[in-house]
């Protein structure tokens, strides 16, 4: 009896102090809800309108109608038009498509002619998801009703760039690249401010000439070379083990991944401030790995998302790093094929420490 | 310092919600001198040690502190105050060095002159032996003795103290007083708040605080002769029955235990305190031997604190 007394006293204990602390038990409704209702809409993986550039060499009647039942699917969605197939590889190596549609000068012959494809579909098989996708289009029944007999398997020959083999590491790696960078980063700095504010260094601190920005930018820049050792390590061993290959600069890829980490260290900064307690920074981050895990292009195509799921992808840092490891280190693109991305990662390490300096206040009022 | 005095505040308070922390609080802090905060927890110490040093923005009133007005440039007063937090606030996970050379460069202390500050800081403040242990699996009284010479290290003009002494057996508190007499000596003004009353009597001036209202304050000596009130000290056999015999008595304002002696608080006014005690020890009949002494500081709290509930009633 005295067992079960004793129970109910840290029962009600836990549930008192679970109700005070209001961020939590704001996140008891909050993360569920939430979390399905972006994600339930978001992810879809029955991917359409990915990025697509022709290159219509033929330009005949049959051709344009190939063209229009392949927009039928509605899995393309053609944004360029480029007069040769090497435009159409310029186009992918900056990340501007996933998939290019080369149509050969002799279409309209290679149509009837039962050993040679009439269509290369180049595909980005740098994201793990296109490629199937690109089968799914090789698969797409064709019937042209000018007569010419439809033809099956052989039409379109797909050609998977930068992975040709399809090996998944060489896919995952690059993307996982930037969710163990933002696990790890992110966690440090979320607990850097509310540990020293629990443990009571803080009120020593603020009654020091140190000046606020001189706190935040002193506790990100050291976590910097932690995140770039990270990188390191990861690299080694995904070569090592996976075979994954760096095909762009080094040099360009550690630059990305500087400015990432400088991004992400400095967002878990202005979690730090937000926060009262180690715990709810803990929550903090949580809620903000799993829609970087989800809707950053990692695991889903980008275009495959609702328009609102895209904004917020594009809103967090780790979509931007993703298209630029991918990039580098796949398509051997460099960071001037990609600037927007460098750019914004910069710009939020920017206005993210800046908001953080703001938000923390040297006062404890 | 202007006229003399380190800091002066007027009308100073602080409420949060609706508790006044701190109500219209004057003070005047003369320069070089130790000057104590006297009060109970929660009587509003802490609150405005923390709006002196610009942690905390005044509701109203206005304070000067070495010349510089608080609210407002608070940033400017950081590197000439030198401030002691209740909680130990040094990094537990770095050595006495290691914190002392952190504070010494965040304080920007001239470079060339860091290494012989610390050497001097680590002997006096007896901490040689501990300069490779880490702070938190100090002492503490040698955290105390840490913390102090974290808060000394960049010679500042003024000291403000929170409760320095409250985690302290008492041989540490002394040798810490004697820190702290030595600092006033060379100059340092010094605000030191405290509940002790043995601590309070070394201050050189006094403010008693009770619920965030100064009840009294002066040199310790002035206080105790000031009280308002005769002290009766009785010596009884059962103090417990001389106490309930007394306590509800009239004209008795009131009746402290202390071990077999009873401190009794008696108004001025009353002319032979001796006689009223005597009276109704009587009618209780309970022995016991009765002497007027005078006031110690113990008393002076007793007797200000019961004042200002008188007003509030």
């Amino acid at each position: 009896m005295k067992s079960i007394s004793r129970l109910f006293a840290v029962m009600r204990k836990e549930i008192r102090q679970m109700r005070r602390d209001r961020l939590t038990a704001a996140m008891i409704a909050g993360i569920p809800i939430m979390q399905l209702l972006l994600f339930g809409y978001a992810i879809n993986t029955d991917v359409r309108n990915l990025s697509t550039a022709i290159a219509d060499e033929a330009n005949t009647h049959l051709s344009r109608e190939f063209i229009s039942r392949l927009n039928a699917t509605q899995v393309t969605n053609i944004k360029y038009r480029v007069t040769t197939a090497t435009e159409l590889e310029q186009l992918m190596q900056t990340g501007k498509i996933s998939i290019g549609v080369a149509i050969p000068r002799d279409f309209d012959r290679r149509v009837v002619d039962k050993t040679r494809a009439a269509v290369h579909l180049l595909v980005d098989g740098s994201d793990p998801t296109i490629s199937g996708i690109a089968d799914q289009l090789r698969n797409m029944p064709i019937a042209f009703d000018t007569g010419a007999k439809p033809r099956e398997p052989g039409l379109i020959e797909v050609r998977s760039y930068y992975n040709p083999e399809r090996r998944t590491p060489i896919n995952i790696i690059p993307g996982l690249m930037g969710v163990i960078l933002t696990m790890t980063m992110l966690m440090f700095t979320a607990v850097a401010v509310v540990r020293e504010r629990e443990r009571g260094n803080l009120e020593l601190l603020i009654n020091t000439p140190v000046t606020s920005a001189e706190l935040m930018i002193g506790k990100v820049i050291p976590y910097i070379a932690i995140g770039i050792v990270q990188l390191a390590l990861i690299l080694v061993v995904g070569r090592l083990l996976f075979d994954v290959p760096v095909r762009g600069s080094i040099v360009d890829l550690y630059l990305a991944a500087g400015v990432f980490v400088a991004a992400n260290l400095a967002l878990g900064l202005f979690v730090s401030t937000a926060v009262k307690t180690q715990f709810q920074a803990m929550q903090g981050t949580f809620f903000l790995i799993l829609p970087s895990i989800l809707l950053s292009g990692f695991i889903f195509p980008f275009d495959g998302m609702p328009v609102a799921a895209q904004y917020l992808g594009e809103a967090l840092p780790i979509t931007h790093f993703i298209r630029l490891t991918r990039g580098i280190m796949l398509r051997e693109a460099s960071l001037g094929d990609l600037p927007g991305d460098l750019i914004y990662l910069a710009v939020f390490a920017v206005i993210a420490t800046t908001a953080a300096a703001l938000r923390f206040s040297k006062r404890l009022d | 310092m202007k006229d003399g005095y380190a800091i002066r505040a007027r009308g100073l308070s602080k409420h949060f919600g609706e508790l006044r922390a701190v109500d219209g609080l004057d003070l005047d802090v003369p320069t070089g001198s130790i000057y104590g905060f006297l009060g109970p927890n929660g009587s509003g110490k802490s609150t405005t040690i923390r709006m002196l040093c610009g942690l905390l923005t005044p509701t109203s009133g206005t304070a000067n502190v070495l010349g510089t007005e608080i609210p407002g440039s608070a940033k400017l007063l950081k590197p000439r105050i030198g401030y002691m937090t209740q909680k130990f606030s040094l990094f537990g996970d770095m050595t006495v060095l290691e914190n002392l050379q952190f504070i010494s460069e965040i304080y920007s202390y001239p470079a060339g002159a860091r290494k012989s500050r610390i050497a001097e800081l680590l002997e006096h403040y007896d901490l040689v032996a501990q300069r490779k242990q880490f702070a938190a699996t100090m002492s503490g009284g040698q955290r105390q003795r840490l913390a102090l010479a974290c808060a000394v290290l960049h010679e500042p003009e003024l000291l403000l103290l929170d409760e320095p002494t409250s985690a302290v057996d008492p041989q540490s508190r002394r040798d810490f007083w004697a820190k702290l007499f030595a600092l006033a000596e060379a100059g340092t003004t010094i605000l030191v708040s405290t509940h002790y009353m043995d601590e309070a009597e070394r201050c050189h001036r006094l403010a008693i605080l009770d619920k965030g209202v100064k009840v009294a304050d002066g040199a310790p000596q002035d206080l105790q002769c000031s009280t308002g009130m005769h002290v009766v000290e009785i010596l009884a056999d059962d103090p417990y029955h001389a106490q309930t015999a007394l306590v509800d008595a009239p004209m008795i304002a009131s009746v402290t235990q202390l071990g077999v002696r009873l401190r009794v608080l008696i108004p001025e006014s009353v002319d032979d305190p001796l006689g009223l005690v005597d009276r109704n020890l009587r009618e209780h009949t309970v022995a016991a031997e009765s002497r007027l002494v005078a006031a110690s500081l113990e008393d002076v709290f007793v007797a200000v604190t019961m004042k200002s509930q008188r007003i509030a009633a």
